[in-house]
């Protein structure tokens, strides 16, 4: 008995101490509690129940009729969806190939020993802190085909120029990409700037004492040794175009017509506006398969990779 | 013999600087333009909009399209200007950060230092927070918001933006707290040092930095919502960003397109300046979640 109690410590009772373990063993599950409630009814309850509501003829109340996968169907009936969706492709697609290849440029460009980088990496990234919303005011200004760049050309002397993309149903969708570019590409050369910084430099020197050039020593060792920050930037940038809603709603509001959805203008439009909660609950569920799509096997390499550390 | 080819290298690798450079210069004006045009086309009267360029310059300053924008504008029925809306943001953005930093810190603290069975587990599951797309849950949280008696209040929206905060609050702590060796922390707890004591006195005092990122991540995030503010606000909570989408798109006679810019400018300004001043921590935040260390 009184060996055990020299064991435990001189600081607790023999009684003492259990009651305090259990307390401190209770601790971390209570301060946490309120996150793991919020976490599984917000997060995993609401997508459970709105999947739930997509099964279902709700309209502008939550109803609880079972309809299969009708909402589905006519969803993929519906123009106006078929039009956001193709729009994501071509928006998506081009957004981020533009921000990468700008983003690795201006990286690789700064990462050369230039004056005054902090300041010029600062004006590449000011877009990043500033709202869609604004981004879209901005450029809707900028595009306004008449009192726009293309009034700026005509003064100029291209007295041909014409620049109306922004009422242009075709062209519509590249006024979205020209504006997320902008906003976005810089954070793109943030991230590759720190991933290049990391980049191991006796690597580079001996590939420089082989002869190797600067452009082989760049397509050949450097960028090869980036394909993480390839990986993050393009998760990053594909959730940031499947989430686009208010670069949309700024800058054309879906129009002219709905010619320049996409999914999430879509899904709100249906939802809040328009009193088709079913539909818009379906469209919601394809948005979430399509993130899942590029999250899981994301998610599988990251957690991977952290159990071979 | 070498001093030759010597002198022409330097003289193509200048060549390959000064285009460098011009290229640099040449993309930061790209960047730039856009904010320049907003701010010029603020300061000029109609007038001068309709007769000049993007690029040409006032004539006189004139900030009558600010005191219109920030306190005389329609944006929908109302005709208050953007004040009373950038207040409203404030009024969301500052218990949202602090709510969801100090839930961030604890979570992350317990989920590196005191971890519990699926603790890990429900890591990984709120990780999955931090990347679905927002629509899935909006409709189930206008019923929620509804239910709660807090639909289109300030105290919704709060709650709405703590609640999906949290997810990224706490990565950037776990992240941060996983650095700190756990033998500190097991030592603190032979000592009989309990929970929150070793919060307090070993980690909060080494936090400084991640608090810095957090807020700041946290603050842009929260200041720069549209989704959440159009879908669960109403008219006299509606944050900045759904006021000025409601200006632009407001058309009543005339386009005023100095009065746009310059509301536009005001609901950018506070995330803005928190971009110059702290800019280091800004990126460092950006960066956080998506290069490992």
């Amino acid at each position: 008995m009184n060996k055990n109690a020299a064991k435990a410590g001189s600081t607790a009772t023999p009684a003492g101490r259990p009651a305090r373990l259990s307390l401190a063993d209770w601790m971390p599950k209570i301060v946490m509690a309120p996150t793991v409630v919020a976490a599984v009814v917000c997060i995993y309850g609401y997508m459970i129940w709105t999947a739930v509501l997509s099964f279902t003829n709700s309209r502008m109340l939550p109803t609880y009729n079972f309809v299969g996968f009708d909402q589905y169907e006519r969803l993929f009936m519906n123009d106006r969806w078929l039009v956001a969706l193709s729009n994501l492709g071509i928006f998506g697609g081009l957004f981020i190939l533009i921000c990468l290849f700008l983003g690795v440029m201006l990286a690789i460009f700064l990462d050369q020993k230039i004056r005054a980088e902090g300041a010029i990496r600062t004006i590449y990234l000011y877009p990043m802190a500033i709202s869609f919303i604004v981004t879209g005011t901005a450029w809707k200004w900028l595009l306004n085909p008449t009192n726009g760049i293309e009034k700026m050309m005509i003064e100029m002397g291209f007295e041909d120029f014409r620049f109306g993309w922004l009422t242009d149903p075709d062209m519509v969708v590249y006024c979205l990409v020209i504006a997320a570019v902008w906003q976005a590409s810089g954070f793109v050369m943030a991230l590759f700037l720190a991933g290049l910084r990391g980049v191991d430099g006796e690597m580079i020197k001996a590939a420089q004492l082989d002869g190797a050039g600067i452009f082989t020593t760049y397509r050949r060792i450097i960028l090869p040794s980036l394909k993480p920050v390839f990986f993050s930037a393009l998760v990053i940038l594909s959730h940031i175009a499947i989430k686009s809603f208010d670069l949309v709603a700024a800058l054309t509001n879906g129009g002219p017509g709905y010619s320049s959805d996409l999914p999430a203008n879509f899904m709100y439009a249906h939802a809040f506006t328009r009193s088709q909660i079913g539909l818009g609950a379906a469209s919601a569920m394809v948005m979430l398969g399509c993130v899942l799509a590029i999250l899981i096997p994301y998610l599988y390499s990251e957690l991977r990779g952290e159990r071979h550390e | 013999m070498s001093n030759p080819a010597k002198r022409q290298t330097t003289a193509l690798d200048k060549a390959l600087r000064f285009g460098l450079y011009a290229m640099l210069i040449a993309m930061a004006a790209v960047y730039l333009a856009p904010f320049i045009v907003m701010l010029l086309t603020s300061l000029k009267d109609v007038e001068e909009i309709r007769t000049g360029t993007l690029l040409s310059l006032p004539g006189s300053i004139d900030f009558s399209a600010w005191s219109k924008a920030w306190s005389g504008a329609c944006t929908g029925s109302q005709c208050e200007g953007m004040a009373p809306y950038f207040f409203n943001s404030f009024k969301i953005v500052i218990p949202a950060v602090a709510i969801s930093t100090l839930l961030g810190a604890i979570n992350g603290y317990v989920i590196s230092h005191w971890k519990f069975r699926g603790s890990d587990f429900f890591f990984a599951a709120l990780l999955v927070g931090c990347f679905i797309p927002f629509q899935v849950i909006l409709l189930p949280m206008a019923r929620t918001l509804g239910w709660l008696g807090i639909a289109n209040t300030t105290a919704g929206l709060v709650m709405v933006h703590v609640v999906y905060g949290v997810a990224f609050t706490t990565l950037f702590f776990r992240n941060f707290y996983q650095a700190i060796p756990v033998e500190l922390v097991k030592a603190a707890r032979l000592d009989g040092a309990g929970f929150f004591t070793i919060f307090y006195r070993i980690i909060l005092p080494v936090s400084t930095p991640i608090i810095v990122v957090t807020v700041i991540w946290q603050f842009t995030q929260i200041w720069n919502d549209f989704l959440f503010g159009v879908a669960f606000s109403g008219f006299d909570t509606q944050p900045v960003t759904v006021a000025l989408n409601n200006l632009v798109n407001t058309s009543f006679g005339g386009k005023e397109y100095n009065v746009d810019m310059a509301a536009a400018i005001i609901a950018a300004l506070p995330t803005l300046l928190v971009y110059v001043l702290a800019g280091k921590y800004f990126v460092r935040g950006l960066t956080a979640g998506a290069v490992k260390g």
